[in-house]
């Protein structure tokens, strides 16, 4: 059963100013069982937020089509490389607006949610007045609390330290097992993939491309720092023409 | 806030009257009234009716030439932002019309739409209409393009995201638009009551300057100046501290 499926023959992007035409993505076909996790490998620039904005239907100007699987247009939950919390409404206000109108009461589910992102004490506080960190972190209790039918992330944890990185991660395995969704995760950070995905899918660079598909068959339960790494140089002995991307 | 916030300006006022009285005191001639003389003359405007009721009627058509240039003016620069190809084809006309003389926009607004009150305040819009319009203009295009596709992405809808995305960007634009907009609409009033009105405090001062009755004219300065002070106390200093209250 496929649910996601992207056949994107080209996107460009038109000459501007001094810059001329350039092809971002050519020929990239990616597809997605449902509730199937992937995370997106790529050098930076490569073209990854590009594929994000198009599956997102931020920006219909392409040509191929993307398919979301789902009846009716699907419930995306978006996590920007950037936190994009609306400085002039409170972290819960930020929350609340991203959901839709009518639908369950999402209250104590977002309260949890707050809890487990150690935000509890920020949810009143205007997003200005909180760190890097914390942003993220909100903009990712935004993305849950839609409980999204397809989930897209665009490195969401860069810049956080190591320990509150582990701990997101932890816990978006954790919302993700107890209500599966399909979600792509676009990182940089093969050891981070590999904690993540069901599946690893590599992309080339200029025009962005799909360069190499790994399923990651290491149990969800076993993936400590020494499987990970093991994985990781197998990986990298298997296919040296991923080397490059990393 | 503390003393200093109200020492400093009131000290600095009666200054100004110090500096005043010494100078009618030096001139001694009636057309430097001293300020008690100016205060006698407002208590007595102010008892005969006659200074309230001008102000009211000025009042009233600043209102709502106010009113109509701003929400026109906001429509037209959000649409301006918004598109640029009408933008291109309006521009020029906003240049000309930003350099037309007030004075002359009265006049023709008097010789085409007759000595009305449709004409008054038609000749106040056209002046103020353009300042709105830029301003306007210039606040939407800097709106944020990376919260309008979140908006997007998350389904916010169009009154969603125009009340929680575009208008909180907007307001200190429209702020902006607001104070210039008073303190332009205020000079160009008095112009147009004095070409071309039977009522109002531009007529009222035209009299006294007939009457070469200075006192008179400072004491309408006062409640004029006393009444623009009041409105940006009360209504749009409270505004904007309630609006900004979510920045750092």
């Amino acid at each position: 059963m496929t649910a996601l499926s992207i056949e994107i023959r080209r996107k460009r992007y038109p000459a501007r100013g001094p810059g001329p035409e350039r092809t971002a993505i050519e020929n990239l076909s990616i597809a997605a069982a449902n509730g199937e996790f992937l995370c997106l490998v790529g050098p930076s620039g490569c073209g990854k937020t590009t594929l994000l904005h198009l599956i997102a239907g931020l920006d219909a100007d392409f040509e191929g089509s993307i398919d979301t699987g789902t009846a009716g247009p699907p419930r995306i939950g978006y996590v920007f490389q950037e936190p994009r919390l609306l400085p002039w409404r409170t972290v819960r206000q930020n929350i609340e607006l991203a959901l839709p109108e009518t639908g369950p009461d999402r209250g104590t589910l977002i309260d949890s949610l707050l809890r487990a992102m150690d935000l509890q004490d920020a949810a009143h506080q205007y997003p200005r007045r909180l760190s890097l960190g914390m942003s993220r972190r909100a903009a990712l209790v935004r993305a849950f609390a839609l409980e999204p039918d397809l989930l897209l992330m665009d490195e969401p944890l860069v810049s956080l330290d190591a320990p509150t990185a582990r701990r997101i991660r932890e816990l978006l395995v954790r919302v993700w097992l107890e209500r599966p969704h399909t979600v792509i995760y676009v990182t940089h950070d093969l050891r981070e993939a590999i904690a993540l995905a069901d599946r690893l899918v590599f992309l080339k660079s200029s025009p962005a491309a799909v360069l190499h598909q790994v399923t990651v068959n290491i149990p969800r339960g076993r993936r400590g720092e020494a499987e990970i790494e093991a994985f990781r140089q197998h990986l990298v002995e298997e296919h040296p023409e991923i080397r490059e991307l990393l | 806030m503390t003393v200093r916030t109200f020492a400093l300006p009131l000290a600095s006022l009666l200054g100004l009257l110090a500096i005043w009285q010494g100078l009618a005191l030096w001139a001694a001639t009636p057309a430097l009234p001293n300020p008690l003389e100016v205060a006698q003359a407002f208590g007595r405007e102010t008892a005969s009716g006659r200074l309230p009721a001008q102000l009211g009627i000025t009042l009233a058509r600043l209102a709502v030439s106010f009113v109509l240039a701003m929400s026109l003016g906001t429509a037209l620069g959000i649409l301006l932002g918004r598109r640029r190809t009408l933008d291109r084809l309006f521009d020029p006309w906003l240049v000309i019309f930003l350099n037309v003389p007030a004075l002359v926009s009265i006049i023709l607004c008097y010789v085409w739409l007759g000595l009305g009150e449709a004409a008054a305040i038609a000749a106040v819009v056209i002046n103020k209409l353009p300042n709105v319009v830029v301003t306007l203009r210039e606040g939407t295009r800097a709106l944020d393009g990376d919260l309008a596709e979140m908006a997007q992405t998350y389904r916010f809808g169009r009154w969603k995201t125009l009340r929680h995305v575009i208008w909180p960007q907007l307001f200190p634009y429209l702020m902006v638009a607001a104070r210039n907009g008073l303190a332009l609409i205020w000079k160009i009033i008095l112009v147009v009551e004095l070409l071309g009105r039977g009522n109002g405090m531009g007529y009222q001062l035209h009299l006294f300057f007939q009457l070469f009755d200075v006192a008179g004219i400072l004491a309408y300065t006062a409640a004029f100046v006393a009444v623009i002070q009041l409105l940006e106390l009360t209504l749009l200093k409270p505004m904007e501290t309630r609006a900004q209250c979510w920045q750092r």
